[in-house]
C-alpha cells in the first residue's frame, strides 16, 4: 500500500503503546537494585511467592478439572437454555472481584448457605484459609479457561469425531482420544490465561480469604500492604510478579499460545 | 450378508428417498451430480445423519435403531479424516481398540492391515507426512480393520491427482474383491463407478433414476445426466417399427420397437456436411454450430437445432469443412450406430 500513514491512527497507537509500557519501565527504573538480592531473600517475600505460585497452580488445576467438561457441555451438547448458562458463567469475568469475594462469603462463609452445612457436617471452613484463596482465585479465573476451551472446541473439525464414532468410539472415548488431543493448544492457552489471572488475583482473595502472612497473603496482597509501610519492598515484590508472569508467558507463547 | 435399506431424509428444501439392496461381496456405487443426496445417503447408512423414515437392515438385523458407534460398519471419508495426532499404525488400531481389543492386539492387527495396503514402512508416520495415495490406503486399512460387514466410501478417489488415482483405483478394486461384506461407495466420477462397482445406482434430486450393471447403464442411459456421464447423445421419441420420431427428426434404426422409446448414439457416429447430402431424408437434420472444443484426439462440435447433439470429428474435418460457431450445417447419423430401447 502506498501513501503516508494516517496520523489519526498512528498518534493514538503510539500513545497507547507508551501508556502500556511506561509503568513497567518505571518499575525497572525505580527498583532498588543495590539491595535487591537481600530483599528477595527475606522470608516473608519468599513465603508470599511460594503461596502465590501454589494457589495459582491449584486454582488452575481446579479450573481445568471443572472448566474443560463445562466447555465441552456448552460446545457439544444441545442444552436447553444454553445461552443463559453461558451468560451466567461469564459473569465473574465482568464482576468486580471484591463483589465476587462478598458473594463467595455469603455462600461459603461460616454462616453462608453452603458454608454452614460444610462446617456442621465435615468441619470444613473455607474463608480465611489457603483453600479459600484457591476457591477465590478459581472463581475469578475459570471463565477465562471455559471461554478459551469452548472456542477451541467450536473451531475443531467435528468430522474427526464422526470418524471416531464410525470406528466404534463412545462419546467419552471420542472426547479423550480425539477431541482432547485436537484442542490441546486451546486448553494450554486457556490454562495460561487462567493461571495468570489467578496469580494476580487481589479483590476476591482479600475479601474471602483475608490477609494472613504465610496462609492467605499472596504476592498481590503483600505488594499492597508493603506499599503503605516500605514502598521499596513493594517495588521488589512487583518486580518478582512481573518477572514470573513474563517468563511463563514467553515460555509458553512460542509453543502454544500463538498456535492456531 | 445383505444390506437392504429404504433411506428417507427430509430437509427444508430437499428430500432423499431411495431404496438400496446390496448383496454380500457386492459393490454398489451411488452415482449422481452434486447435491443429489449421495453423501446424505451414505451418512444415513453410517448413522451420522438421522433417518426421517425408512429402515436399514443388514442380514435381517435392524441397523437404523443403533447409534453410529454400534453399527458393524467401516467408513472411508472423502478427505480420509485420519486423526492428525496419531501415527498411521495407531489410526488403524483405533477402531479395534474401541471395539475391545487390547492395545497390543490392536497394534498387531493394525500392522497386518498396513502390510496388506503396502505401508509397513510408514507405520510410525503422522498423517501429514503421508502422500495423498498413502493416506487413502491408511484410511481404507482403518475402515477394514474393524472387520465391518458394511463398507461405506465417500468419494474415495476424489482427493487424488490423476496419476495416483489410476494406481489407487486398481489397488482399491483388488481390496474390494477380497472384502466379503457389502460395499456402498459414493462417487460423481463415472470411471471410478464403472471400474469399482458391480452395480450402479444413479441418484438425482434425492431419488433413484436408474440402476443396473455398469454395462447396462453405459449402454442404455435413461436421463440426460447419465447420458452426459457415459458420453452419449440421448433423446426421447416415439417408435413405430424401425423408425423413431424425435420432434421433427426421423431416425431409422436397427431395432424393432413400438411406443415411447429412447434413442442413443455416440458423438462419433454423427457426420457433418456443408450441403445437404443426397439420399434418404432419414437420420438427417439441419443444425447450427453452437460451440467447438477439443476433446481428446478429436474435436467436439456442439449442435443446436431441432435436436441438441454433440458430434466428434477429426481436426482435419474441421479444417476441410471450415467449421465456425454460428454456421448452419447438415448432420446425419448411421442407423447401425443408433441404439433404441423402451422408455
Amino acid at each position: 500500500m502506498a501513501g503516508r500513514l494516517p496520523w489519526v491512527l498512528v498518534l493514538p497507537a503510539v500513545v497507547g503503546m507508551v501508556f502500556l509500557t511506561l509503568p513497567l519501565a518505571g518499575l525497572l527504573v525505580r527498583a532498588p537494585w543495590s539491595t535487591l538480592v537481600e530483599r528477595l531473600g527475606e522470608p516473608h517475600v519468599l513465603e508470599a511467592l511460594r503461596l502465590s505460585l501454589v494457589t495459582a497452580t491449584l486454582a488452575t488445576l481446579v479450573c481445568l478439572l471443572l472448566g474443560v467438561p463445562l466447555a465441552w457441555l456448552l460446545a457439544r451438547v444441545d442444552l436447553p437454555g444454553r445461552r443463559l448458562v453461558r451468560a451466567l458463567i461469564t459473569v465473574p469475568l465482568v464482576l468486580p472481584p471484591v463483589v465476587g469475594g462478598v458473594a463467595l462469603l455469603l455462600v461459603l462463609g461460616r454462616r453462608g448457605l453452603i458454608g454452614q452445612w460444610l462446617d456442621a457436617t465435615f468441619g470444613i471452613t473455607l474463608p480465611f484459609t489457603t483453600a479459600g484463596v484457591v476457591v477465590a482465585e478459581a472463581f475469578v479465573a475459570m471463565p477465562f479457561l471455559v471461554i478459551s476451551v469452548e472456542g477451541a472446541l467450536r473451531a475443531a473439525d467435528l468430522r474427526f469425531e464422526e470418524a471416531a464414532a464410525t470406528l466404534g468410539a463412545s462419546r467419552w472415548i471420542i472426547f479423550r482420544r480425539v477431541t482432547l488431543p485436537l484442542i490441546a493448544p486451546g486448553i494450554v492457552a486457556g490454562a495460561v490465561l487462567c493461571w495468570a489471572r489467578a496469580l494476580g488475583e487481589f479483590g476476591a482473595t482479600i475479601t474471602f480469604a483475608g490477609n494472613f502472612p504465610g496462609r492467605t497473603q499472596t504476592m498481590p496482597l503483600a505488594v499492597y500492604l508493603a506499599l503503605e509501610t516500605e514502598p521499596e519492598a513493594a517495588i521488589v515484590l512487583s518486580l518478582v510478579l512481573l518477572a514470573v508472569s513474563v517468563i511463563i508467558l514467553a515460555g509458553l507463547r512460542e509453543r502454544w499460545v500463538s498456535a492456531p | 450378508m445383505t444390506l437392504s435399506a429404504r433411506l428417507v431424509v427430509t430437509r427444508p428444501r430437499f428430500q432423499l428417498d431411495i431404496e438400496l439392496e446390496v448383496a454380500a461381496g457386492q459393490v454398489v456405487a451411488l452415482l449422481g451430480p452434486n447435491g443429489a443426496g449421495k453423501t446424505t445417503a451414505l451418512r444415513a447408512l453410517a448413522g451420522l445423519t438421522a433417518l426421517s423414515g425408512g429402515r436399514i437392515s443388514l442380514d435381517g438385523e435392524a441397523l437404523h435403531t443403533l447409534a453410529a458407534e454400534r453399527r458393524p460398519i467401516g467408513v472411508v471419508f472423502q478427505d480420509y479424516l485420519l486423526f492428525p495426532h496419531l501415527s498411521a499404525l495407531d489410526n488403524v488400531a483405533f477402531g479395534p481398540r474401541c471395539r475391545g481389543a487390547s492395545r497390543a492386539e490392536a497394534r498387531r492387527g493394525a500392522a497386518v492391515w498396513l502390510e496388506r495396503v503396502g505401508l509397513t514402512g510408514h507405520a510410525t508416520m503422522r498423517p501429514r507426512q503421508l502422500s495423498g495415495g498413502q493416506a487413502q490406503r491408511v484410511a481404507l486399512a482403518r475402515a477394514l480393520a474393524v472387520e465391518p460387514r458394511l463398507l461405506l466410501m465417500d468419494e474415495p478417489l476424489a482427493a487424488l491427482d490423476a496419476h495416483t488415482r489410476l494406481e489407487i483405483r486398481s489397488q482399491l478394486r483388488r481390496h474390494l474383491a477380497d472384502f466379503g461384506g457389502a460395499t456402498v461407495l459414493v462417487t460423481h466420477d463415472p470411471l471410478d463407478a464403472m471400474v469399482l462397482a458391480d452395480r450402479l445406482v444413479v441418484i438425482e434430486n434425492g431419488a433413484v433414476v436408474q440402476q443396473g450393471t455398469p454395462a447396462e447403464v453405459a449402454r442404455r442411459p435413461r436421463t440426460d445426466y447419465v447420458a452426459r456421464l457415459v458420453g452419449l447423445n440421448l433423446y426421447r421419441g416415439t417408435a413405430a417399427g424401425q423408425q423413431v420420431s424425435v420432434g421433427e427428426v426421423l431416425f431409422s434404426v436397427a431395432e424393432q420397437l413400438e411406443g415411447p422409446a429412447f434413442v442413443a448414439f455416440p458423438p462419433s457416429a454423427v457426420a457433418l456436411y456443408r450441403t445437404r447430402p443426397d439420399g434418404s431424408p432419414r437420420n438427417l437434420w439441419q443444425a447450427t454450430i453452437e460451440g467447438i472444443e477439443r476433446h481428446g484426439d478429436s474435436v467436439r462440435i456442439h449442435l443446436a437445432g431441432p435436436i441438441a447433439a454433440a458430434a466428434d470429428v477429426t481436426p482435419a474435418a474441421v479444417a476441410d469443412l471450415d467449421l465456425t460457431p454460428g454456421q448452419r450445417i447438415w448432420a446425419s447419423v448411421k442407423a447401425t450406430e443408433t441404439h433404441v430401447y423402451p422408455f
